[in-house]
């Protein structure tokens, strides 16, 4: 019996030690994330900004075409998807993998039609694993990710937009609701829907050199900008998510210890018991 | 003398807000100075310095890549991938990318991005430009 007790005592020892980690996980998680939301704030004006011009000159007198704007035939598709590094986010990495998964298996037969650009170590090794046409990937991102950091990516896949090597090119990342919840989204990025400013404030600019050219120029910033504060906004989510995930553990590990110290509690009282009753049977023996 | 307001941003955040009397930038086809009350105007920009002038006969100098501006009105925005302060540059840094790419430029290795050492080369100078260290 004796045994049973140190058993059950190095057991609460060591959740003790689990929901310290746990603990701290969670409260760097939370700290963490109030930065990423601050970061997400900060990116806002930047794309606010590339939006208005951009819908100003849509919006503008002579009809602007740009291949950014216009759909054509799909023949090949391609997925920007934005996971994270690290595990211990509860389902994070898992929802927005099987969401892409579905949105691949519903619209794709064979793996021809589609190619990946992946962000993170966790999904890039899952798609890579399972031989998926990953085409480019970036990992090591740090916490507080900057412009110059994803720009790399960011290009190369609107640039085979742009060189028409895919027709398509989605978004999907855990889209920030909240600190507990996060939804899976997988959006259309180009061809660019159409731009509508909230306001309509008409300006009548002057482009210089032309309209066209800053067009041109603006449409793939903005398609940039766009993939940076969905990456924002995944790392928001991210920390989120690994703050409720910690949390729950943290939970479970109390809840756990509450048991085997109830558990340890009655061995120690068995214990007695049965010591008490062998003096006594003892004692009476020798009467 | 009649101001208007200066802001400058970044995908990150906003580098400088403030007034200003004029705003001297290098758009693709040459210099602009902007001065208040300037017509509403949007142009890509150089990877250059830009220069504000304040009020206090002041003069903000930014290294700017990957730009354009807007002016309307009294308001001029301009956004880029990067502006950096002459206090946020590391010259020994922007020194040694300079020689770097000069050095690339000079060699012409077959398989060498031009373009990419061209443009590696003009931000190097655009910084070491507002840093005063040519």
């Amino acid at each position: 019996m004796a045994k049973g007790i140190r058993e059950i005592r190095g057991r609460i020892k060591s959740f003790k030690n689990t929901r310290q980690i746990t603990k701290a996980m969670k409260m760097m998680a939370a700290a963490r994330l109030r930065r990423a939301q601050e970061k997400a704030e900060a990116a806002r004006p930047y794309a606010r900004k590339i939006r208005e011009v951009i819908a100003s000159i849509a919006s503008g007198t002579t009809a602007v075409k740009h291949p950014m704007l216009e759909s054509r035939p799909v023949k090949k598709t391609g997925y920007i998807v934005i996971t994270s590094d690290r595990g211990m986010a509860g389902g994070y990495n898992g929802n927005i993998i099987r969401k892409v998964l579905q949105t691949i298996k519903e619209k794709h037969k064979s793996q021809d039609e589609y190619a990946i650009f992946v962000l993170g170590r966790k999904g890039r090794d899952f798609f890579r694993k399972r031989n998926y046409p990953v085409i480019d990937e970036v990992v090591g991102l740090p916490g507080n990710p900057t412009f110059a950091d994803i720009k790399k990516i960011a290009s190369a896949a609107v640039q085979m937009f742009a060189d028409e090597k895919i027709d398509e090119l989605y978004l999907c990342y855990n889209e920030f609701q909240s600190a507990i919840s996060q939804v899976p989204t997988v959006t259309r990025l180009l061809p660019l829907n159409a731009v509508e400013s909230g306001e309509q404030r008409k300006v009548n600019y002057e482009y210089e050199p032309s309209a066209e050219e800053v067009l041109s120029v603006l449409l793939p910033k903005y398609a940039e900008t766009l993939v940076y504060s969905a990456l924002l906004d995944a790392k928001a989510s991210e920390e989120g998510a690994r703050m409720t995930a910690m949390g729950n553990a943290t939970d479970n590990a109390t809840a756990m210890i509450d048991k085997l110290t109830l558990e340890y509690n009655r061995a120690r009282q068995a214990a007695i018991t049965q010591e008490i009753s062998e003096i006594v049977a003892g004692a009476n023996a020798q009467a | 003398m009649s101001k208007m307001t200066v802001e400058v941003v970044t995908p990150e955040r906003v580098v400088y807000s403030g007034e200003a009397s004029m705003v001297i930038a290098r758009g693709v086809q040459g210099d602009l100075g902007i001065l208040p009350n300037h017509m509403p105007l949007v142009t890509p920009l150089k990877i250059a310095p830009v220069r504000i002038k304040t009020e206090g006969e002041k003069e903000i100098r930014m290294a700017v890549s990957g730009g354009f501006m807007e002016v309307r009105g009294d308001k001029v925005t301009i956004l880029a991938e990067t502006a950096e302060l002459p206090e946020d540059i590391d010259v020994e840094r922007a020194k040694a990318a300079k020689e770097r790419a000069e050095k690339r430029l000079i060699d012409k290795h077959p398989d060498l991005d031009i373009r990419r050492a061209e443009r590696a080369l003009q931000r190097a100078m655009a910084r070491l430009d507002v840093t005063n260290n040519q």
